[in-house]
């Protein structure tokens, strides 16, 4: 075991990955020289030259349908797409080839490309540095949407993404970048579909992803405190969905508090309760609660960028309104 | 007979138009060949139609009726391991490149037996036995991925080229502008064929492209770039076989602009209301099928009994592709509704 950071588990991942299977590359904007605004693929063109470590130009749309074509042609590409905000450009290449093209052409071809796009609210960069729009690629049949928040997560399940056959979206949280944790020292993956449980507790589940499961744990500490026991659910992959774990869990507690850092209107926090109630409703003896982030776009200010998005306190507030 | 006084006419419009020639290098047979291919492409486009209004296919069918030489000299030269990268306008590229067409027109029933079972239909024919990496329903959309095609052959090392194909409506997207901006950066074995067939669905395209020569785009990017005429097999066929050399040995991209004429509406039902279709007749005196058989026969390369004979040779092979489709192929069972959204025969409801 060794203790890394999450943006160092990914270098593992790719760097395992490419030395595995030379069909594997990577590209993207300052992926190869400068190794990522992160550094995450830093000293990988070194190693592997500049046709598995590829600068592209600034052309999200079309870098993203190079590496679609690469996939169907038979490689394993993994697009790295700066900050998921510019995810918009490539949309049509993931959502109309990369996730249609296995059904439309009758399984004939496989689209084995990972594309990789940081996410989520901080550090004051504003309202296109900053979103959450993995809800968007949950409604496209055909993508599997994964959102690992520790770095064992990370590492085995991105190396799980670049060996799945069909397209995967990894979205990284820019604030768990700096996160630390365990990591074996030898090979493993982690499968794609099962959620994680972060704190075991009986009283009320709370079910989360990425940063919010971090935020989602500070609020259990403190419930604990006052005798709340709660349940801390990570999804860690939100395409497919483990609904089988979320519904133990509520056998368990009969109470759920979703969250989201996504603006809530139309979020996969809606979604999720709505599966929780068509599977369940008689399981549980208080309204499911939804927390997301505001319906705004998010500020540059400090002060409103940080009223954006849930809080330890909101998470709290929700656990105790299953109880009133 | 060729009616001379319209082809001058015609000469004066169609700028592109090119005299017909004996390439150096193109033999007989190969000249029949590529013959019997553009009847086989017609044959089947003009059957499609009827089948379209007697219910037994349906949905968006795009004919390449009186565009079949530019498949035809282009892909007709490539290697079974080549890509293509094909268009909502798609069937003729799928004939050129040796697909089959009994599992084209399934798959236009939408038989299980279709080269894509059923699920895509006309918009979305692909064989990937054959590089043929599909048409797209969504105009320009193809280039990039295709594009894509050939960047595995740059990472690889291997001399596969890869030929994209799109429309003067395709040309204003721009991830093709983005594409061809990576090939000529990288010098990526591809070959831009731009079918200018002038109409982008019911706009005419002079009326929505400040130049109007869509050649010189490859030369903003430094791309070698030339415009060819549309209806002559043989220039399309010299040009193309260069530039296939070219990306061969690595030297790079080629935009090479067909320019044609859209004689029929943008897809089988329509009636091509918005404009002036008398237009189309003096081409109709160019079409590239008549042209060739002419020139073959004024050139005594094949007899007119030849020529006939292979028309009603590829007559008989659509009509044997119908037969098939509609009476020995079958719907897709309800049990596979949810097969081939996920590779490897994983389900996610």
């Amino acid at each position: 075991m060794s203790i890394i950071t999450l943006r160092e588990s990914i270098t593992q991942a790719l760097r395992e990955e490419m030395a595995l299977d030379e069909n594997v590359f990577i590209m993207g904007c300052d992926v190869g020289l400068r190794g990522n605004p992160f550094g995450i693929t830093k000293g990988l063109m070194n190693e592997y030259g500049e046709k598995r470590v590829i600068d592209t130009p600034i052309s999200e749309a079309a870098f993203t349908g190079l590496g679609v074509g690469a996939a169907i042609a038979g490689m394993r590409p993994l697009v790295e797409i700066l900050y998921a905000d510019w995810i918009t450009l490539p949309m049509d290449n993931i959502v109309n080839t990369a996730a249609k093209t296995c059904y439309m052409f009758g399984g004939q071809a496989n689209v084995p490309i990972v594309i990789r796009a940081p996410f989520g609210v901080g550090g004051g960069v504003a309202a296109q540095h900053s979103q959450n729009n993995e809800n968007w690629f949950v409604h496209v049949p055909g993508l599997k949407v994964i959102t690992p928040s520790t770095p064992y997560d990370m590492k085995g399940m991105l190396k799980s993404a670049i060996r799945d056959n069909g397209p995967v979206i990894c979205f990284e949280h820019k604030r768990n970048y700096s996160m630390k944790g365990e990591v074996p020292d030898g090979e493993y993956l982690v499968p794609i579909g099962k959620a994680a449980i972060r704190k075991t507790g009986t009283d009320c589940t709370i079910v989360a992803y990425s940063y919010m499961t971090y935020v989602a744990e500070a609020a259990a500490i403190e419930l604990e405190k006052e005798g709340i026991s709660c349940e801390v659910i990570d999804l860690r992959s939100l395409l497919p969905l483990d609904y089988d774990t979320v519904m133990e869990s509520i056998k368990k507690t009969s109470r759920v508090v979703v969250v989201t850092e996504a603006p809530l209107r139309g979020s996969i926090a809606g979604e999720i309760v709505g599966e929780i109630i068509d599977r369940g409703f008689d399981l549980l003896d208080a309204p499911p609660q939804r927390l997301g982030s505001k319906n705004s776009p998010v500020a540059y200010n400090e002060g409103l960028e940080a009223m954006c998005t849930p809080k330890k306190e909101d998470i709290i507030a929700a656990v105790r309104k299953t109880f009133e | 007979m060729k009616d001379s006084k319209c082809i001058e006419e015609l000469k004066k419009e169609f700028d592109a138009y090119a005299e017909m020639y004996s390439p150096e290098g193109l033999d007989r047979e190969e000249q029949i060949r590529m013959y019997s291919i553009m009847w086989l492409m017609r044959k089947f486009e003009e059957a499609v139609k009827p089948l379209w209004m007697a219910n037994k296919v349906h949905g968006y069918y795009h004919p390449y009726i009186t565009e079949e030489a530019i498949a035809t000299a282009i892909i007709t030269q490539l290697k079974k391991e080549d890509y293509v990268g094909s268009t909502h306008r798609g069937h003729g590229h799928l004939i050129a490149k040796g697909g089959n067409i009994n599992k084209m027109m399934a798959e236009l029933f939408g038989k299980e037996e279709g080269y894509n079972k059923g699920r895509g239909g006309s918009m979305h024919i692909s064989d990937m036995s054959i590089g043929m990496l599909g048409a797209s329903g969504i105009v320009g959309a193809a280039v990039a991925p295709a594009v894509g095609s050939a960047l595995k052959s740059w990472i690889k090392g291997t001399d596969d080229v890869t030929v994209v194909f799109f429309g003067d409506g395709g040309a204003n997207a721009g991830s093709v502008s983005e594409s061809m901006n990576m090939a000529a950066a990288w010098k990526l074995p591809v070959i831009f064929v731009c079918e200018n067939n002038q109409w982008a669905i019911a706009t005419d395209y002079a009326r929505i492209t400040g130049e109007p020569d869509l050649y010189k785009r490859g030369i903003g990017f430094g791309i070698p770039s030339c415009r060819c005429d549309g209806y002559n097999i043989y220039q399309i066929w010299e040009t193309a076989k260069a530039a296939i050399e070219r990306a061969r040995a690595g030297e790079g991209p080629t935009f090479i602009e067909c320019k044609t004429m859209r004689m029929l509406g943008h897809h089988a039902t329509d009636d091509s209301w918005y404009r002036d279709m008398s237009v189309c007749d003096k081409y109709w005196e160019i079409e590239p099928i008549k042209r060739m058989g002419e020139f073959m026969v004024e050139n005594k390369i094949a007899t007119p009994a030849e020529l006939e004979a292979i028309e009603a040779e590829a007559m008989k092979k659509v009509e044997a592709s119908i037969e098939y489709a509609d009476t020995q192929c079958h719907e897709p069972s309800p049990d596979t509704f949810y097969d081939y959204i996920y590779a490897d025969g994983e389900v996610i409801k």
